[in-house]
């Protein structure tokens, strides 16, 4: 099954996307780094930071209307929280910054992570001198993620055909006997994983 | 809960950065070190089965859907060091890969969610599975544990976020609390109707000596004493400051009966940390985060040592 939701646009084929990780991501931290510390009133840099962010939009051939879809989807969350801050005093020019840095660096992190393949972020996380456990657990949660969707809609699939339930607690009672028993499967799995890299002379 | 970027200030980055750091360098070291290298591959499985977890919802009331957020269920199931090192991955996918929490908020969602939540509600489950009885006693210990570990992981993001200036505590606190009193619920339920079903088909997760080998024993040197510390200091710096501004009830009582000056030449004010202040120490949020710390570590001594005997002892009687 193809699970390209995750990460549908990360392998494309664009000037952004053969750029470098490491040009990549140090640009990506600059940006954020910047837009975050910045004080509100330097407005012309804000301009400048969101048309850069625009460009790269276009050249890396991302189709806007999934940035805008996601950029919304978790403008949500952001709206909430910065209405806390509105109920401060002086909280209307606090509010306006807020959404505006944080807008901009979800689009500058929305960017990197569909310009470049997961496990390339993983190989330069381990470049950095990222303890090599933690390199090892990453790479093979990305590996498993998908997986295990297609192990959990198998359980799920297996159990609504046995039984039909509408009420809301059967339901409940439902999913959670799926998720116990896909992470019983995957206690399982991760016992074969463990033999299949010790046989292939996996060492830590 | 994830912090989006932009909602916190430096000092608050740089805080919460080293914290879970250093939290984290701990849990990996104590898993590599000392747990067998089978683990390993068992963390990534349970960080992609978290990751699934959070997509499936559950529904809800009116339309709405929660999910599972797992930092207690993780625990429970490995351990405290495995589980914060697998809350740490499933934040750190989440934030590449989906932009969900900020890069520069990352350690503070990973205080929060990855070390304050699994930590807190693994001990709370470890001290009171030794007094419960049977196995609905101890799933009951499971919710009260997530519900707690929910909640204090939201006052804890409250007090990050007010520390930075964003939010104003007296009105964030309620709002935030409130939500995640009701949020905590949902995961306590769904956490404890999970943690049956596996008991159900395996109980030996739970109870056997997959557990015996990681659970039974209180690491204290490399477990409890660290991360009892780490949490200390996060909850001294992010959430006292904002909590003692306000009278405690007995200060309020005094105030209204009018014997509060007569307290002020008592004992009392002749103690070491008298009103939380210390002399020689100018700043006054300064000296009374210090003074939390102070208080917070004993208190936190004292809790332990008083769990430490309560678990030796119900060991001794049951064995």
């Amino acid at each position: 099954m193809h699970h390209d939701f995750i990460d549908r646009y990360s392998r494309l084929e664009s000037p952004i996307h053969r750029m470098p990780v490491g040009m990549k991501a140090a640009v990506t931290l600059a940006v954020v780094f910047t837009v975050v510390l910045a004080p509100p009133s330097w407005i012309l840099f804000y301009v400048a930071a969101a048309i850069f962010l625009m460009i790269i939009a276009v050249l890396s051939r991302i189709p806007a209307g999934f940035l805008i879809r996601r950029i919304a989807f978790f403008e949500l969350f952001v709206l909430v929280i910065a209405l806390l801050a509105l109920a401060q005093p002086g909280g209307g020019a606090r509010f306006g910054a807020i959404i505006l840095k944080s807008t901009l660096s979800l689009l500058t992190v929305l960017l990197l992570a569909n310009t470049t393949p997961f496990n390339r972020i993983i190989g330069f996380l381990g470049r950095l001198h990222v303890p090599s456990a933690m390199i090892t657990i990453l790479a093979l949660m990305y590996r498993y993620i998908f997986v295990l969707i297609d192990e959990a809609g198998r359980i799920q699939r297996a159990r609504e055909s046995r039984t039909f339930v509408r009420q809301r607690t059967r339901r409940w009672i439902m999913l959670a006997s799926v998720l116990g028993r896909l992470f019983v499967r995957s206690t399982e799995r991760a016992e074969r994983i463990y033999d299949a890299m010790c046989a292939r002379g996996w060492r830590q | 809960m994830h912090i989006p970027d932009g909602f916190l200030d430096t000092k608050t980055i740089v805080a919460t950065s080293a914290f879970s750091a250093a939290g984290v360098l701990r849990a990996l070291r104590n898993v590599t070190r000392r747990i067998t290298p089978r683990y390993i591959p068992l963390m990534g499985l349970a960080a992609a089965f978290i990751f699934v977890a959070q997509m499936l919802n559950f529904p809800v009331a009116g339309g709405t859907s929660g999910h599972v957020i797992g930092g207690v269920l993780v625990s429970i199931l490995l351990g405290p060091s495995a589980g914060i090192v697998v809350m740490t991955v499933v934040l750190v996918v989440q934030c590449f890969l989906f932009a969900d929490g900020g890069v520069l908020s990352l350690g503070a969602n990973v205080f929060n969610m990855g070390i304050v939540a699994v930590v807190c509600g693994y001990y709370f489950y470890r001290i009171f599975t030794s007094v419960s009885i049977g196995m609905m006693g101890r799933l009951a210990v499971v919710a009260a544990a997530s519900w707690i570990s929910t909640v204090i992981a939201s006052i804890c993001c409250t007090g990050e976020l007010a520390w930075s200036g964003t939010i104003g505590w007296s009105n964030a606190f309620p709002a935030m609390t409130g939500i995640h009193m009701i949020i905590g619920i949902g995961e306590a339920i769904i956490t404890t109707l999970i943690l049956a079903a596996i008991y159900r088909t395996r109980p030996a997760l739970l109870s056997g000596p997959e557990s015996a080998r990681e659970g039974r024993a209180w690491n204290v040197v490399s477990e409890v004493l660290p991360f009892g510390i780490l949490i200390t200091l996060g909850l001294a710096l992010f959430v006292t400051p904002f909590v003692t501004v306000w009278p405690d009830g007995l200060e309020r009582v005094a105030a209204e009966f009018g014997f509060s000056a007569k307290s002020k030449t008592a004992a009392s004010s002749h103690s070491p940390l008298a009103g939380y202040q210390i002399p020689g120490i100018g700043s006054v949020p300064v000296a009374m985060a210090i003074a939390a710390v102070i208080g917070a570590t004993l208190v936190f001594l004292t809790v332990f040592l008083l769990g430490r005997a309560l678990v030796s002892r119900s060991k001794d009687v049951s064995s």
